[in-house]
Formats: structure tokens, sequence, C-alpha cells
């Protein structure tokens, strides 16, 4: 199926919520004094103008995982990668925030569905795309399997105008960023005016989102009061399998849906079990994060848009999973 | 007089006795991990009095961790690993295994009832 989607049918899609990913959009730093030093900075660090960008965020896609609540396996995934592959212009960078893969007690297992994962995000047409782990894919082996396929699990870079900074809160084994980490952190914002527009990835929340289900990362207060003096943060993470929004100080996190299955609200449910899977409607409660940002006025718009949308899929129900001749 | 004052040193020694008696040790509870279960899985401590949690696992790395009551254990086959908390508040509190072990850790977890 060739469908375009552009910018605005993507946004009418988000504000209808109904739900696949995430999108930025990233404007050019602005006439202000600091923001046309800081557009230098950039531009001789990194030999590229600031200019107006968009980003996807993908979450959770669980590659091997399967069974109970839903029978979708790769299918939401594959999915969301047409999505992506329909916007028109298309985003400058994807980032995924973890759970890439279901793990697996047998290691060779496990490094067939980091290669199945591969395999499907290789059919975006976004060939710039970048990695954080989830518990899922680094905690049982300390990270080396992803370290094999993905490089460091935490980094930074630049783009545009914006700092990028990947943390790894999963491969300790428990949700802790880690002493090493947080300075490295310090040292690696240091190089940057409080101006800076800083784009946190990560997959766990850095606060106390609900510390029962394991929503939190242990020393997460510690990383966001290194980023406390900087006046444009936002902190995009996973893990939660739903979408959340928080405000705290100068930050903002956001968290996106998977690409499996969904978590309730723990604020109206008791225990931590997967919504059901609806027939009617396959893809409920999946979706993609599309992120708009505007360097001049340092702020960040998140648009999420579900999968089950008809104008995402072309149709319906059941069919939304089963046409093309596939089975579940 | 005599009576009198071997009474006083009686009481004297009894008081400096009583002084040099260490309380009683705090009682132990045993809690015992393995994927992707505690056991027991629900424990009942007394408000205001020290308990001592032992933790012990039977196959991989795991972790007891409940924030509210200053409990965070981390335990491997062979090595065990203990706390001594007192419990300032009534409540229900949920625990959780913080050590990822497999994927049926997210469940991984056991309450302990204060009263």
């Amino acid at each position: 199926m060739k469908r375009s989607i552009d910018r605005r049918t993507f946004m009418r899609i988000s504000a209808a919520s109904i739900g696949a990913g995430a999108l930025l959009h990233f404007m050019p730093l602005g006439s202000t004094a600091s923001g046309l030093t800081l557009r230098n900075l950039l531009g001789r660090r990194n030999g590229e103008s600031p200019g107006p960008f968009s980003i996807v965020q993908l979450s959770d896609t669980h590659v091997g995982f399967q069974g109970p609540p839903d029978p979708l396996g790769t299918k939401a995934f594959e999915r969301a990668v047409d999505a992506v592959n329909a916007l028109d212009p298309q985003p400058d960078l994807i980032l995924f925030t973890g759970d890439l893969t279901h793990d697996s007690d047998d290691p060779a297992e496990h490094a067939r569905r980091f290669a199945s994962f591969q395999s499907i995000a290789d059919r975006l047409r976004v060939k710039k795309r970048m990695h954080v782990p989830g518990e899922h894919d680094a905690a049982l082996d300390g990270g080396n399997l992803f370290r094999e396929h993905f490089g460091e699990t935490h980094y930074s870079f630049d783009h545009r105008g914006v700092h990028f900074v990947a943390l790894d809160n999963v491969s300790a084994g428990k949700p802790i960023v880690g002493a090493g980490q947080i300075a490295w952190l310090k040292k690696d914002l240091a190089r940057f005016p409080k101006t800076a527009p800083i784009v946190v990835f990560t997959h766990r929340p850095l606060f106390d989102l609900k510390p029962e289900w394991e929503w939190f990362t242990r020393d997460g207060d510690q990383v966001m009061n290194v980023l406390a003096p900087y006046d444009a943060v936002t902190v995009l993470y996973g893990h939660i399998h739903r979408p959340h929004h928080a405000t705290m100080g100068t930050a903002r996190h956001h968290a996106a849906r998977s690409l499996i299955f969904a978590f309730p609200d723990p604020a109206t449910t008791a225990e931590k079990k997967p919504i059901p899977f609806d027939q009617s409607q396959p893809f409920h409660n999946l979706g993609i994060r599309e992120i708009d940002g505007n360097g001049a006025r340092h702020t960040i718009s998140v648009n999420d848009v579900e999968l089950t949308s008809r104008e995402i899929s072309g149709t319906e129900g059941i069919q939304q999973i089963i046409r093309q001749g596939e089975s579940l | 007089m005599k009576n009198a004052l071997i009474v006083a040193l009686i009481a004297a020694a009894a008081t400096v006795l009583a002084a040099q008696t260490p309380s009683p040790a705090p009682r132990v509870v045993e809690i015992g991990a393995k994927r992707f279960d505690f056991t027991p899985n629900v424990v009942k401590l007394t408000k205001d009095e020290p308990v001592t949690i032992r933790f012990t696992s039977a196959d991989r790395a795991h972790g007891l961790f409940v924030k509210a009551l200053d409990i965070d254990l981390d335990a491997n086959p062979g090595k065990p690993s203990e706390i001594t908390v007192t419990p300032h508040e009534a409540g229900t509190f949920a625990a959780i295994c913080d050590h990822y072990c497999g994927s049926g850790h997210g469940n991984m977890k056991m309450t302990f009832v204060v009263e």
C-alpha cells in the first residue's frame, strides 16, 4: 500500500487521539543573542546550520514476544514502519527507546531476535536511527548483544542545533544509570550554554512514576539534578507501554506508546496486567510519536498517533492485521 | 543496718545487670527468591518493632526493594544479605525484585503488611 501522510493529516490524526509513535519538529535557532551564539557555536562544532526538522520516536517493539495478551507479534512494528515511510516530508531521525527485542535465556535465540529487529527497521526510509536499550535487550547480558548491533549504550550527538543524549538505565541489571554515566553526562553537558535545547532519550522514566510497577530509575533524581540548570530539556522514554506527559522544573517528560501491547493506567488499576487484545481494534493503544520543535522558542511539541487509524492502515478491525493475505 | 546494706547492694547490682543486659535480638524474617516468586509473598511486621530481613536466592541475582520501608537487598545463590529495619508507619507496602531476572520479572513482587 502506497500512502502518503502529510504533516497536516498526521496532526489531525493525533488530535483525534487515535494511536502510532512520535514525530518531533524543530525550528531553526532564532535571532536572540543567546540563540545566535548557540547557532554559531553548533555551526562551528558540527559544520551544519541549525534548521527545522522533525523526528519520530518508536518504542518497545519487543521483537520475539509471543502469546498473551495479543497475537500481534511484529505486526504493529511493521505497520509503524509503513506509517513512518508514508510521512511526507520524511523525518530526519528516528529514536528507538528500548525493548527492541524480547529477551530469551538462549543467547543464540536472543541474537536472532536482534537480527529480526534489524531486518524490519532496515525497511525504514530514514537511515539515521539511534537506539537505547531496554531491560529486555540488555539486562541479562550487561548489554553485550546490544553493543554488537548498535554500539555503546550511552552517547550523545548534535543534530541541527539540538543536543541529543542517550542514557542507559537498564544494562546494570537494576533500574539505575550509575555514577560513571552521571559523571560522563556532567562532562558532556558542560560544553553547552544553559540555553541549549537538550533531548534526553532513555528507556525507563527518570522519576518515580510508579515504583511498585518498576516505573522508575533509582538514581533518576541525580540525572535530573545534572539537567536542572538547562532551560529546555525534553526527556523521551518508553517502558510503560502507554503515553504519559509530565513537567518537572524546566524538563518535560514524555512516555511513548509501545508497539506490542499496552499497560493500563496505574492510577485506576491495581494490577500490572496488559490491556486485553481487542480484535475490533487490534492496534488500539499502540502507536507512533511525532515530535515538533522550535529551537528559537526552545519549545517542542509532541504528537502521539495510534496505529488504529483507518487513515494509516487503510482498513479497520481485525482486517488491519489479516489483510494482504496475512494470517494471525 | 547490716541487712539494709546487703539489700541496697543487691538492688544496685540488679540495676547494673539490667543496664548491661542487651535488648532482645530483632525477629528474623527469611525471604527466599527464585524466578519469578518470593517465598513467602506476604510478610506481617509490627509497627515500631525492629525486624531483620534475611534475603536468599535459589537461582540467580534478585533484588528485594521497598523504598518506604528502607528495604534494599540483593542476593545471589550462596550469597544472602540482610538488613534490620524498624517500620514506623502502618500500612501495606509492595516490594519488587529490582534486579532484572527474565521475562516474568515485571510481576515478581511481594507484600509487607505493617500493623
